[in-house]
């Protein structure tokens, strides 16, 4: 069999973290009954008109300039023009002939450590479509128009990518940029962040590219790393068996681990785009563009130089946490209030983890607050708590976000300091184990554990155990 | 002698003088409308109730000194492609048969700030698509002058209620000349402003980026205080131009000493009746004895100006009625079969013919491959029309031409060949493409006794130029009334 | 030079337009669009190398919005016109076959 080089590009769609939508003051977040969410703009009401939210220029051109692009200082709208219900005027306001950014590019390391540049081609605005839901059984779809007119960003690269392996390191670093410039929370699930893949095979060697196939209804990274895998058999199967692949849209379907084509006769696909006449040209002048520049946030690399200079934290503990932007934020919120770097990234690389391991969590769905990781940190260094109590109520603050100190108290959890108290309880453990205590004294040092085990479980656990056994050892 | 004789502001200052309430302004509209419409069905919805209850919360606005504009209390008729809430909103489309808009269109929201009774909705050609007013899916306006003719379009509904009498005022809209060629067929006058100067918020679109609303009345004074009603900044419309002011009376004055008036030789050449060409002639002449500087020049490029709208108007168009799909408002055929039958059924059902035509056109010429040919050879040729106007702005302050090339046309007539109608719009469309204000002044009646009416154009934002030279125009001779007033 | 319209060209553009024409109607429009398309080549005399395509006739730019949440519950007003209607959602012929 011939060998072939699988030639992909992404097409990746990102949900802006703006309040409102992009063409009306209609709020973007999610929930909430269908249609609340909505108003004569983004319903497509006849006689209403489109008003850009300034905040999406900003994060577009923020975006464009993370990933080194140019920046299309003089800038429009274009509609696309295609009927289908979740698209209520059926047109879509987006981007053409002036996307905002173009010509970038972002680094990503492969599997062998070395770096390879993937090229950015555009980034252009436009609305996203409201959502169907299809009746099981019925014969009907509803409409549900809370989510038309969300501003996106999508993010066109060069086909510069020839494995999935470097497909989930583009992402992964395009999303941790993003992130990194609150520009969106990017989560594959929930739909901030989707990516479609086009992909063509050619023949290792050959310059000239294969028509490719667009695939669509990608969810998260696995999902992705499958799709390319069944698409790039299914190609090279076509091509072997004489056949030529057609270019289209097809839909990828996880469970099944299948894909089928979108096609119908009523698609035509051809868009129409034209200049939207509702909206006027953007003007984004130099000293805007520095404004933006200058308000640019720490990337990464900044960030994990900083981690090990002013927080000392290890090299390997800043790397995980730089990581995630999430992470990142409650690593610096958190060590701020209790002024413990180094616990703070402790219960984090240790506890956290393990805990998201458990739940098989990413950061992003993290949602304690740096104020309890604080408050936490504190109540352990200063021994109120011991560390198994300590370990314990950290899970309830990744579960619940409960307020540790309130939670201690309330509980009664507090470790027993009080001398007198601890030295009557070690006096009746002695007392009531004879046989032990002879075994410690005739030299039997694991005796010493026992009656240490003995002593916490009178305490309820709310001794300090060092304590416990300095006493131990001077009443034996 | 009815109310309805009167104009909107000699009617205005009645009301304000307590001579006339409010009220009996509204019943004296709602009169005339009962017994003209029948003869000449310039409504598609008359809202007599509304109008009835609006006038007596008017009147007592303005009894307790909360109102006291030129405009107060006097009823007025809208062309029925401005929102109005809670009002039938047709576009005299089947489609939108149903439609009772939300919210209401921000020209006629600052018309009700001003004490305006709403007396209903005019009658157009669907969706303003048409020369005429025969393409509206509720039946043909006639001409008050002669009910066998039509009385132009689109906003033909809007002309003829004024120069019925139906009503002292009226808005239309205009996208290719829908008010300034209806006004010069019926005897009034209609100002197209400035491109950007009244909101198009709520105004449903046909050609966004050439459409605009603007008053039509019986007389300049009218339509210049109607036009500083409905002028505003909105931040609802992108396209909105935020200008220096909105004081447009202090144009009227009876004086054009020294004002450099253009003639386009081009605009007076084949296909231009010669009892309209007279006509208008003679107003130049009128403005020349009063001290005008008259010039003929060449304008160029007037014959690439319709074949460049079209393309423009009719993408626009194609676009902006899309959303019209049985999905979220107005009609939805009875059976279908799955959605794109659906679509197919309703919009096949609920759009006219010329309003199909249009929107196929306008597909055709965006789609893949003939975009650079048709669509961007449009938008060049766009550029270049502006430029000739930019040229002839810095010699004159003024151009003076027919609003049409004929008189209006028998019922009829025009449906035929559609081609003919568009070339009829051949002094007005230019206007459109170069965002450029426009007037149209009666100047006269055909041997036939129809209305004849002459053009005025203005560069942009100078509407006080061509207010100012109609109205000295205008003091030259008396309104004549059509026989249905 | 005359502009044919071709049945598969009609077709295609009821496609895009979502436009159903019976036979009747299909001939007229071929024949109505080949006039008009014949009328708009008109513009090819014209010759407009090196000229910028003008969408918008000012140069107006930068119209913008901040990002304040002004609106509130739009269920009502959005499916008040709505041909049918599902509780809070607009009902549409099923869209996948599934």
């Amino acid at each position: 069999m011939k060998q072939y080089e699988t030639v992909i590009g992404l097409e990746v769609h990102v949900e802006l973290a703006t309040k409102t939508k992009i063409f009306c003051s209609c709020p973007t977040e999610f929930g909430g009954a269908p249609n609340s969410h909505t108003c004569p703009v983004c319903t497509g009401m006849p006689g209403s008109l489109p008003v850009l939210n300034k905040k999406v220029v900003e994060y577009a051109v923020a975006v464009g300039l993370a990933t080194n692009c140019s920046i299309t200082q003089n800038c429009k709208f274009d509609r696309k023009n295609y009927f289908y219900p979740d698209n209520p005027q059926n047109y879509q306001i987006s981007q053409l002939y002036y996307p905002i950014c173009r010509n970038g590019g972002i680094e990503i390391t492969t599997e062998d450590g070395t770096t390879k540049t993937i090229g950015i081609h555009e980034i252009h605005m436009e609305e996203d479509a409201g959502k169907l839901v299809h009746d099981e059984w019925g014969e009907s779809s509803l409409v549900d128009f809370n989510r038309s007119g969300v501003p996106l960003i999508e993010i066109v690269s060069e086909p510069d990518m020839r494995s999935a392996e470097e497909v989930v390191a583009y992402l992964d670093k395009l999303r941790l940029i993003i992130q990194y410039l609150g520009a969106s929370d990017c989560k594959l699930q929930e739909g901030s962040m989707r990516a479609d893949v086009n992909l063509s095979i050619r023949e290792a060697g050959t310059e000239e590219f294969g028509t490719r196939t667009e695939m669509k209804n990608l969810n998260s990274f696995k999902a992705i790393a499958r799709a390319i895998e069944a698409e790039k058999e299914r190609q090279i199967d076509i091509i072997e068996s004489g056949g030529k692949v057609v270019q289209e849209t097809r839909r990828w379907d996880d469970n099944k681990e299948y894909s089928y084509a979108m096609r119908s006769k009523e698609d035509a696909q051809d868009y129409r785009y034209f200049p939207e006449p509702d909206l006027v040209p953007i003007v984004i002048s130099d000293s805007w563009l520095e404004e933006i520049k200058l308000s640019q946030p720490e990337f990464r690399d900044e960030k994990l130089k900083r981690y090990e200079e002013e927080y000392k934290i290890p090299a390997y503990d800043a790397q995980i946490i730089t990581g995630n932007k999430h992470l990142a934020d409650i690593f610096e919120a958190a060590t701020a209030i209790c002024n413990n770097p180094k616990k703070v990234s402790n219960w984090l690389m240790v506890e956290t983890m393990r805990l998201m391991k458990e739940n098989d969590m990413e950061p992003e769905q993290l949602k304690f607050s740096p104020e309890n990781l604080a408050k936490l940190v504190n109540l352990a260094e200063s021994k109120v708590i011991n560390s198994q109590t300590a370990k314990e109520v950290f899970e309830k603050v990744f579960s619940d976000d409960i307020d540790p100190e309130k939670y201690v108290e309330e509980n009664g959890l507090k470790t027993v300091s009080d001398n007198g108290a601890l030295r009557e309880v070690v006096q009746k453990v002695i007392e009531e184990n004879p046989q032990p205590v002879e075994d410690y004294h005739n030299g039997k040092k694991k005796a010493m554990g026992f009656l240490v085990g003995q002593i916490m479980k009178e305490m309820k656990g709310k001794a300090d155990p060092a304590m416990a056994n300095s006493i131990l050892k001077e009443l034996l | 002698m009815s109310l309805m004789n009167l104009t909107a502001v000699g009617l205005g200052k009645k009301i304000q003088n307590r001579e006339v309430s409010a009220p009996e302004a509204a019943k004296a509209a709602l009169d005339a409308i009962e017994a003209k419409e029948a003869e000449i069905n310039s409504f598609v919805t008359v809202d007599s109730e509304g109008a009835l209850k609006r006038a007596e919360e008017v009147q007592k606005l303005i009894d307790e000194g909360k109102l006291a504009g030129p405009l107060a209390g006097v009823p007025v008729a809208i062309k029925d492609n401005m929102c109005t809430k809670g009002l039938l909103t047709t576009c005299s489309s089947k489609i939108l048969g149903n439609y009772i808009p939300m919210f209401t269109a921000e020209a006629v929201l600052n018309l009700e700030k001003a004490g305006a009774v709403i007396i209903g909705k005019t009658n157009m050609d669907e969706f303003a698509m048409g020369s005429t007013t025969e393409t509206s899916a509720f039946g043909p306006t006639k001409n008050p002058w002669d009910t066998g003719h039509v009385p132009g379009g689109s906003s033909g509904g809007s002309c003829a209620a004024v120069a019925a009498e139906e009503c002292p005022y009226a808005l239309g809209s205009d996208t290719g000349g829908s008010i300034r060629q209806p006004s010069s067929f019926c005897g009034v006058t209609g100002i197209k402003p400035t491109y950007g100067t009244v909101s198009r918020y709520g105004l449903i679109a046909y050609g966004s980026s050439l459409d605009q609303i603007g008053p039509v009345a019986k007389d300049v004074t009218d339509c210049v205080a109607i036009l500083e009603i409905i002028s505003s900044y909105d931040k609802k419309d992108s396209t909105s131009v935020k200008r220096e002011n909105y004081n447009f009376t202090s144009a009227l004055e009876d004086n054009v000493k020294g004002m450099k008036i253009g003639i386009p030789a081009d605009y007076f050449g084949e296909g231009l009746d010669s009892e309209v060409k007279e006509a208008v002639l003679n107003a130049a002449k009128e403005l020349e004895k009063k001290g005008a500087v008259i010039e003929e020049f060449n304008l160029s490029l007037v014959d690439y100006a319709i074949p460049a709208y079209y393309i423009i108007a009719c993408a626009e168009a194609s676009s902006n009625l899309a959303r019209f799909d049985g999905v979220k408002y107005g009609y939805r055929t009875e059976d279908y079969n799955g959605l794109h039958n659906m679509y197919k059924k309703t919009r096949s059902e609920g759009f006219g013919a010329e309003v199909k035509r249009r929107i196929m056109l306008g597909s055709f010429v965006l789609s893949s491959g003939y975009y650079d040919a048709y669509y961007i050879k449009a938008l060049k040729t766009k550029a270049l029309i502006k430029k000739a106007f930019d040229n002839a702005f810095n010699k004159y302050d003024v151009i003076l031409g027919p609003a049409a090339p004929q008189t209006a046309p028998a019922l009829g007539e025009s449906l035929s060949d559609p081609l003919k109608m568009y070339l009829g719009d051949i002094y007005t469309i230019s206007a459109n493409l170069a965002g450029l204000p426009g007037i149209t002044v009666p100047c006269g009646i055909s041997s036939k006794s129809l209305p004849i009416g002459l053009q005025l154009l203005g560069n942009c934002f100078e509407e006080k130029n061509i207010i100012r030279a109609a109205y000295a125009f205008e003091q030259t001779r008396e309104y004549a009334h059509s026989p249905l007033a | 030079m005359a502009n044919i319209i071709s049945d598969e060209t009609i077709e295609y553009v009821g496609i895009l337009a979502k436009l159903e024409l019976d036979s009747e109607e299909k001939e007229q429009a071929k024949k109505d669009m080949g006039r008009m398309l014949d009328y708009i080549d008109k513009l090819n005399e014209l010759d407009t190398d090196g000229v910028e395509p003008m969408s918008h006739v000012f140069p107006v730019n930068n119209v913008f919005r901040e990002d304040e949440v002004c609106n509130g519950d739009g269920r009502e007003v959005t499916l008040a016109n709505a041909p049918e209607r599902k509780e809070d959602s607009f009902v549409v012929p099923k869209t996948i076959v599934g």
